[in-house]
């Protein structure tokens, strides 16, 4: 029990250290820059409290239950040997963990408010709400198809940059057709579509396979799951822009 | 007191309700493709209990303690009164924006630092590379490319210039990278663009890109307000490939020191 307290003072510490600079530099900002008090201080205490101790609590959960739980995973397919089954795995996981992400959700009617603004769609709540959910779907489309390439791509061990490169490639010439007012969308959505849990669950799940199958070294084929979820959403959204 | 118990529960229950499809697929294949018990099934649980807590905690911290602050802050930086327009100045050049640059910088500094989901890629690389790559000295150089991006795009926002051109040269250094970089590293370069991104950064970032847009004249906060995010993803790769070449460099230079040495003394 001992050791388990002195982990948990250990990561508690740590997740301190890396709240500082933020704290740092808002306090920084409010007091010299801004040259204004530091407001609700009996909120912001016990505020960053929480963020301590929540994240201290994650990583702590990371390594007990993400991890393992992704490799164990990738160990359990790879034993049984059905690349279908696989796939349909990643599928699943790069989709459904999508569809609900709060991030994109807001992106989306974000984007729907834009194209009604613009014309492209009629300005009223029924036609943004359903350009809003086509958008998602894409999206979570986009991320699903993404997780099942790289996966393929772990089990043939080809090289991650090809794919990487060929999606830059495709980007930067879709977006000379799509309409300008999807483009900053677009650009974003890669970023807001990997959230918090389903990122050490990838990677534990791409490094677990890289392990297992025999020839792959987990540093050069288990990480590039993440880099594709974050590059096809971009090739999707700016398509569902000039389609639409 | 009782409103942050409030809200602790409300977002305990959105952390569920965001994690839920996550273990019904995690779950449904494990029950009915895999059918193989799970190792060490209680301890997962509790690890899954722990994640959940902590995001809760975790966010409804930031939402307290931080993120009201960091907004409030981006707008009024951006406010063009604060800038020194007055009388005097009737017309900002993008280079009174300063405060705004070093606080992109900062704001994207700190937050990566603190971001979850790159903590969790981090200490994977680190025990896979066996050490070689440390999880600190990796965090900080994404951290570093992420305030490059989010200070860069807010310079873009200030002068109107297209988003597409930037990422494109973007694109091009990262190419151009790659063809030099070490084949260990590029994977895990590509995936820090991808995860730098997430609970910390976002909200506050984009609260900068708003107020910016809807402060500066000529900019539109729908189309212009965007983009910044597409910085801080597209940097880090940069950051990430140029300090494993700087790495690399470093270590040959010290073996052929040592080498060198360690040949005088034989």
């Amino acid at each position: 029990m001992s050791s388990g307290l002195k982990n948990f003072l250990g990561l508690f510490l740590g997740a301190l250290r890396d709240l500082a600079p933020i704290i740092l530099v808002i306090a920084f900002f409010q007091i010299l820059v801004l040259q204004q008090p530091f407001p609700n201080l009996e909120k912001v205490i016990p505020g960053l409290f929480f963020v301590v101790l929540g994240l201290t609590l994650f990583i702590q959960g990371l390594e007990m239950g993400l991890f393992p739980l992704g490799e164990s995973m990738a160990n359990a397919f790879a034993h049984k040997g059905s690349v279908v089954a696989l796939l349909s795995f990643a599928f699943c996981l790069g989709f459904g963990t999508t569809v609900a992400e709060p991030a994109l959700i807001a992106v989306a009617a974000e984007a729907a408010n834009i194209a009604a603004k613009a014309g492209n769609i009629p300005l009223t709540d029924e036609s943004q709400a359903r350009y809003a959910l086509e958008l998602r779907l894409v999206v979570a489309l986009s991320v699903g198809f993404a997780i099942v390439l790289g996966v393929f791509r772990i089990l043939k061990g080809w090289p991650i940059q090809y794919f990487i490169i060929g999606g830059y490639v495709l980007v930067i010439i879709i977006t000379n057709f799509a309409p300008a007012d999807i483009i900053g969308i677009a650009y974003d959505s890669g970023g807001v579509t990997t959230s918090t849990v389903t990122v050490p669950l990838v990677t534990a799940l791409g490094v677990g396979l890289a392990h297992t199958i025999r020839g792959r070294n987990p540093m050069i084929d288990g990480f590039g799951l993440i880099a594709l979820a974050s590059l096809t959403p971009m090739i999707f959204v700016l398509l569902f822009g000039m389609v639409k | 007191m009782l409103d942050l118990l409030i809200s602790l529960l409300y977002a305990g229950f959105a952390t569920m309700r965001d994690v839920l499809p996550i273990v019904v697929i995690l779950f449904g294949f494990q029950f009915l493709v895999i059918r193989k018990k799970i190792p060490n099934l209680k301890k997962i649980i509790i690890g899954f209990v722990y994640v959940l807590l902590g995001l809760t905690l975790f966010l409804v911290g930031l939402e307290e303690a931080l993120f009201p602050l960091g907004e409030t802050m981006a707008t009024q930086l951006s406010n063009p009164e604060f800038l020194g327009l007055g009388p005097d100045k009737p017309v900002l050049d993008w280079s009174d924006y300063y405060w705004v640059y070093i606080f992109a910088a900062a704001i994207g500094f700190s937050t990566t630092i603190a971001e979850p989901s790159l903590i969790a890629v981090a200490i994977k690389a680190e025990e896979i590379s066996g050490g070689k790559i440390s999880s600190v000295g990796l965090r900080i150089s994404v951290a570093i490319g992420v305030s490059i991006g989010v200070s860069l795009g807010a310079f873009r926002i200030v002068t109107g210039t297209p988003l597409p051109t930037y990422i494109m040269v973007g694109y091009i250094v990262v190419i151009i990278q790659t063809f030099f970089a070490a084949k260990t590293i590029i994977p895990l370069a590509y995936d820090t663009g991808g995860v730098t991104t997430s609970t910390v950064t976002v909200p506050v970032v984009a609260a900068l890109g708003l107020g910016l847009a809807s402060t500066v004249p000529g900019r539109s906060p729908l189309l212009d307000g965007f983009g910044l995010i597409a910085f801080a993803s597209v940097f880090p790769i940069m950051s990430v490939l140029a300090y494993a070449l700087l790495a690399e460099r470093f270590a040959k230079r010290a073996k052929v020191k040592k080498d060198a040495s360690s040949g005088r003394e034989a």
